[in-house]
């Protein structure tokens, strides 16, 4: 049912070619200046560290601006009543929507490597190609699973995709895409490790420099499904309190 | 008096009504929180590079921040009429088109200006950027003509918005080309040759450079050049945006388009 339903959602979110272009332009403009800037710095190895970063960063776009409205769309449709009513757990029905979601950043992912190499001349040297896409098919997982959590978390939040965007640039500035976490205060640290992107990218970074990104991948993984575990009993809560309260068309 | 009455009681009417970011749980997470962010990430990208000062990316950004409300908000009084389905009654009025469509940018320019003023003032606390009280005032003006340049643009993202069913994805488009072309966080020396002439015809890119100079100690006369040429733009844009929603307008009622969905 899990596939299924991902197969389908993934569908209906790729059926929309403007949508898709911009989900791949939105993410190009910021990785072009993150370029512009760093090619002052005259360090190949500095470019290659923001044509991975800027390429990954389109993965945590697309989950942070549509995961937060995902219920309230779902509530435009008139299709949340039934969500909620199938005879199945509420966060087996959403987990696949925002991995779906997140499965959209693979567009952005492959445009700005593509951008990068064109324009700037930023060729990424991949050492494991197989733990790569793996490191990447694992960022992707736990980042829909923190989607899923906003999603929930936001339900009563009728203008969620306010939050939604402005999370955006937050996840871009501390989760270690475009900048090296030593150089934020220690507190700002202790956030970033506890946020699933920031392993996965550094499991992507070692795959491709022929680390071993094994340590950073479970990490990445085990935070991600702390999170998707926390969206599920809040699901749970949440519902309860909507069926309760009679809230949840919020209309 | 009519027109007049247009331009100010129908301008601050429909911009509460139509530019639905004045709720404050949109408004300060999109314009207030999110500029701030904006700020941040590009500091803390120049300092890993290496290059310019934090005051370079505070000022940058921050002016170039109010391209947000005031793209947004001027595709909203052609979107947000369609969407209420008020459009046709706008237009079907003998209500001259100048006082009208230049009303509607007046409130915006004030809220382009607010939400650039706050941006700067907040990231430049929280990046300890020490601008001078006395430089603050002809900030401010410099802030307004660039939030006055930008609504120019906005007025054709409006007429645009005549055409295109999804003007949010053009404002923020828009607000990308803005980003890089405009020496927001690329001085135009350091930007392609192509990008930077391309920049010197975008609104913003004078206002910015101004804004650092005065930053950096210089008097408001030896920016007066610049400041002017915001200006020009501004006023280019703006007739260029009037222009085109008439045309688009007549075209729109001699296709029956104006109610595209």
């Amino acid at each position: 049912m899990l596939v299924i339903a991902y197969w389908l959602h993934l569908k209906m979110l790729a059926a929309s070619v403007f949508d898709g272009i911009f989900q791949v332009i939105w993410p190009l403009f910021f990785a072009t200046t993150a370029f512009l800037v760093y090619r002052q710095a005259d360090d190949p190895a500095v470019m290659v560290y923001a044509g991975l970063g800027s390429a990954v960063m389109g993965i945590w776009s697309v989950v942070a601006t549509t995961a937060s409205s995902l219920l309230q769309r779902e509530r435009w449709l008139g299709t949340l009543e039934l969500l909620v009513a199938a005879p199945t757990r509420f966060a087996l029905v959403l987990v696949p929507i925002t991995t779906a979601m997140a499965s959209l950043g693979l567009y952005s992912l492959t445009a700005t490597l593509l951008w990068g190499w064109l324009l700037f001349g930023i060729t990424v040297p991949v050492a494991s190609p197989v733990l790569f896409v793996l490191a990447i098919a694992v960022s992707i997982f736990s980042i829909a699973l923190i989607g899923f959590l906003l999603s929930v978390a936001v339900v009563r939040y009728r203008t969620a995709w306010a939050m939604g965007n402005m999370l955006e640039y937050p996840g871009w500035l501390v989760c270690g895409f475009l900048v090296p976490l030593t150089i934020f205060p220690t507190w700002v640290g202790w956030i970033a490790y506890a946020l699933p992107p920031t392993w996965g990218m550094q499991a992507i970074r070692s795959a491709a420099s022929g680390g071993s990104p094994w340590r950073d991948v479970l990490l990445c993984l085990g935070l991600g499904m702390v999170y998707g575990l926390v969206g599920a009993l809040l699901s749970e809560t949440v519902l309860r309190s909507a069926r309760r309260h009679a809230t949840l068309s919020l209309t | 008096m009519t027109s007049l009455r247009i331009f100010f009681i129908g301008g601050l009417i429909s911009f509460r009504a139509l530019f639905n970011w004045l709720s404050p749980w949109i408004y300060i997470p999109s314009l207030l929180v999110a500029p701030i962010f904006q700020i941040l990430l590009f500091a803390y990208i120049g300092r890993s590079a290496g290059i310019e000062s934090d005051t370079f990316f505070v000022i940058g950004n921050a002016v170039q921040y109010s391209a947000i409300p005031c793209l947004f908000a001027m595709a909203n009084t052609v979107a947000g009429e369609r969407y209420t389905q008020t459009l046709g009654i706008v237009l079907v009025t003998p209500a001259r088109r100048i006082p009208l469509f230049l009303g509607r940018s007046l409130p915006v320019v004030v809220n382009g200006f607010v939400v650039s003023m706050f941006s700067l003032a907040v990231g430049s606390l929280l990046l300890d950027v020490s601008i001078p009280p006395s430089r603050w005032l002809p900030l401010a003006l410099v802030v307004a003509v660039a939030a006055a340049s930008c609504t120019g643009l906005g007025l054709v993202n409006a007429a645009l918005g005549l055409r295109v069913r999804e003007t949010a994805v053009l404002s923020n488009v828009l607000f990308g080309v803005l980003l890089v072309f405009c020496g927001v966080n690329v001085s135009l020396d350091a930007l392609p040759d192509w990008m930077a002439t391309v920049g010197r015809w975008l609104p913003l890119t004078h206002a910015i450079e101004a804004a650092r100079e005065l930053a950096a100690g210089a008097g408001l006369g030896s920016v007066a050049g610049l400041i002017g040429t915001e200006v020009a733009l501004g006023i280019g844009y703006g007739a260029i945006g009037l222009l085109a929603l008439r045309l688009l307008e007549v075209e729109g009622r001699r296709r029956a388009t104006l109610e595209i969905q």
